[in-house]
């Protein structure tokens, strides 16, 4: 049981952390060839779209399904300023990210009136009508014939993100940059106040939470993060098409949340990896995978729904809340059971905002 | 401190509540009764704004309210519970409180971005004061516990230490005694009555009747939407209107 104990406090330390960017950072000596590199970039840049997603459906509990469509915004803003405008890599980078803000921010303040599946439908129509816009606006988009010859990442002279080791790594980057505001914010007050609303918007409300202001903001927050992966994934590809848009993407990505655990931190990376990594072993079966898929998913759902990281984190916090109880029986024994304590509920006016 | 008045609220043809008028004192506990679907939780989500009266006018410490949106209400003071206790169960029962004080905090996105200074003192506060209200409902030695493993009537006890730390005036509670045994109903009396000596006002639906008459000062009847009654609880208990509703009608037996 000790033993056990040491490994589950490894995993929550912040040398396990250290330990994973080793492993990734060693990882392409030890990939057997260039294909398991691509394979773990791409499953990266994926990644950072599912921790988007985690933010407005993990933590603030809307379920976005236009999510793979802002994805595929981010790639298309890229690839049109890039190859049809002459725009440099990084510049478009940018405005692709801020597309995907803005475009939230306009998708948001409209569609987050709608509450629950509702939402989640009107979510679903968007990311059609993008996808349609994708498919039909030729003019803009080069229609079903999709935007070739989409530049790599500029390197400054210094790197060559043609190559997939070096893109590997600046995806990598992207990927431990979103990690860590995603930490930020799920520990932080402002993920407290997502997660009320994820409770209940009735409790929300009644906290003193501006749920329009608060939801807004996750729904900006995980469409910039789809839109920036997007970007990175046209860079990487460096073709794409409507099918980007294609609400299958999305429910990939839900796979992914559900698998690794949604609304935990570690979760979208876990689940991404395992799906990836699962749907490349299984390639030989093509189309049929989904036959194994489909039942994992629905025992995952019924037995460990908060996916694997989220039922280590419980399993792990009830061990700890047993610990500290049978220590503080141990040490105070002989003392009367806990009283109400004296501390005073009225603090002084001063402090309302 | 809270004074309603010709409060209506109507849902198409039906008024839940009609034509209401009502003073609750400060540092009181007042307590609202009526069979089921007498408009008593209607009249608490009308007073803390989750839906906007047709007709009538509250005013809270002076201030006129009404219509006014929940969250800016709650930033006012007043705080409430709900029927069914809304807590998030994947956390530990002090992690579920630490939000309860977010409206006195002003942090942003930007500050969650660089982690500022502001929202590190602010984080702080809002845990102390998560452990001030857990402690002040005699529940400090299970704030590590995950939410879904501890009782129901800890539950009722967090949901009440949520609602003190958005630092209220007025905290409306909905069957706060729903669900939980004789015995430890007169616990979460004992409770009820310690908030109010320590300058909370307290409103509450309740269905206990034996709760009610030990614990009010003030109680106000509702029946089909109207008030039919107010007055100490030994004036409830000899209102004829009173005993009419609550025996004279076959589906609130029950209460």
């Amino acid at each position: 049981m000790g033993a056990l104990q040491k490994v589950s406090g490894f995993i929550m330390s912040p040398a396990m952390k250290m330990l994973l960017i080793l492993l990734a950072v060693l990882f392409p000596l030890a990939a057997g060839n260039e294909y398991q590199i691509y394979v773990m970039a791409l499953a990266f840049v994926w990644a950072i779209a599912v921790y988007g997603m985690n933010i407005v459906t993990g933590l603030c509990g809307q379920l976005n399904l236009a999510h793979g469509a802002f994805f595929a915004i981010g790639a298309y803003t890229l690839a049109i300023l890039t190859v049809d405008n002459g725009w440099p890599f990084w510049p478009a980078f940018v405005a692709a990210g801020a597309m995907g803000a803005l475009l939230g921010f306009l998708v948001g303040v409209v569609s987050l009136r709608l509450k629950e599946h509702h939402f989640a439908i009107f979510t679903l129509c968007v990311g059609f009508i993008i996808y349609l816009l994708m498919d039909k606006w030729e003019s803009l988009t080069h229609g079903t014939l999709g935007i070739i010859n989409i530049p790599a990442p500029h390197g400054f002279g210094l790197v060559d993100f043609t190559e997939t080791t070096p893109f590997y790594y600046l995806a990598l980057v992207f990927l431990v940059l979103s990690v860590f505001f995603a930490s930020r914010i799920s520990h932080s007050l402002l993920g407290r106040t997502f997660l009320a609303i994820r409770i209940s918007d009735d409790l929300a409300a009644s906290l003193g939470i501006n749920l329009m202001r608060n939801k807004v903001l996750a729904f900006v927050l995980s469409t910039t993060y789809a839109a920036v992966a997007g970007a990175l994934y046209a860079g990487m590809v460096r073709f794409i098409g409507p099918a980007e848009a294609d609400v299958a993407h999305t429910f990939d990505m839900i796979t992914y949340l559900l698998v690794g655990g949604i609304g935990t931190l570690m979760g979208p990376l876990v689940g991404t990896l395992v799906i990836t990594w699962l749907t490349q072993s299984l390639q030989s079966l093509e189309e049929y995978r989904m036959i194994v898929f489909g039942p994992l998913l629905v025992l995952l759902v019924i037995f460990s729904p908060r996916g694997v990281v989220g039922s280590f984190t419980a399993w792990r916090a009830r061990r700890r809340a047993a610990a500290r109880e049978q220590q503080a029986r141990q040490t105070a024994s002989e003392k009367v059971p806990p009283q109400a304590g004296a501390s005073s509920i009225k603090k002084g006016a001063g402090n309302h905002a | 401190m809270l004074k309603i008045e010709n409060l209506t609220k109507r849902f198409g043809g039906l008024a839940a509540v009609s034509n209401v008028s009502v003073d609750f004192e400060a540092g009181k506990i007042n307590a609202i009764i009526g069979p089921n679907g007498a408009g008593k939780s209607t009249f608490f989500n009308l007073v803390a704004g989750a839906i906007a009266p047709t007709e009538g006018r509250i005013q809270f410490q002076g201030m006129d309210i009404t219509g006014m949106a929940c969250d800016r209400i709650a930033r006012l003071g007043i705080a409430r519970t709900f029927q069914s206790t809304m807590l998030f169960e994947e956390s530990t029962v002090l992690d579920n409180l630490i939000v309860g004080h977010r409206l006195r905090t002003q942090s942003r996105l930007w500050d969650v971005l660089i982690n500022s200074k502001r929202l590190r003192d602010e984080e702080k506060k809002c845990r102390a004061r998560a452990e001030d209200v857990l402690d002040f409902v005699g529940l400090s030695h299970i704030g590590h516990r995950l939410t879904a493993d501890i009782s129901q009537e800890e539950k009722k006890r967090v949901a009440f230490a949520l609602a003190l730390a958005t630092d209220p005036e007025l905290v409306l509670l909905d069957e706060p005694a729903g669900g939980i045994n004789p015995e430890e109903t007169i616990k979460l009396a004992a409770l009820i009555r310690k908030m109010v000596d320590h300058g909370v006002t307290v409103c509450l639906i309740e269905h206990k009747m034996d709760m009610i008459m030990s614990l009010a000062h003030k109680i106000m009847v509702l029946d089909h939407g109207e008030k039919i009654a107010e007055g100490t609880p030994d004036q409830i208990k000899q209102n004829p209107v009173v005993i009419e509703a609550y025996l004279g009608s076959d589906d609130d037996a029950a209460a």
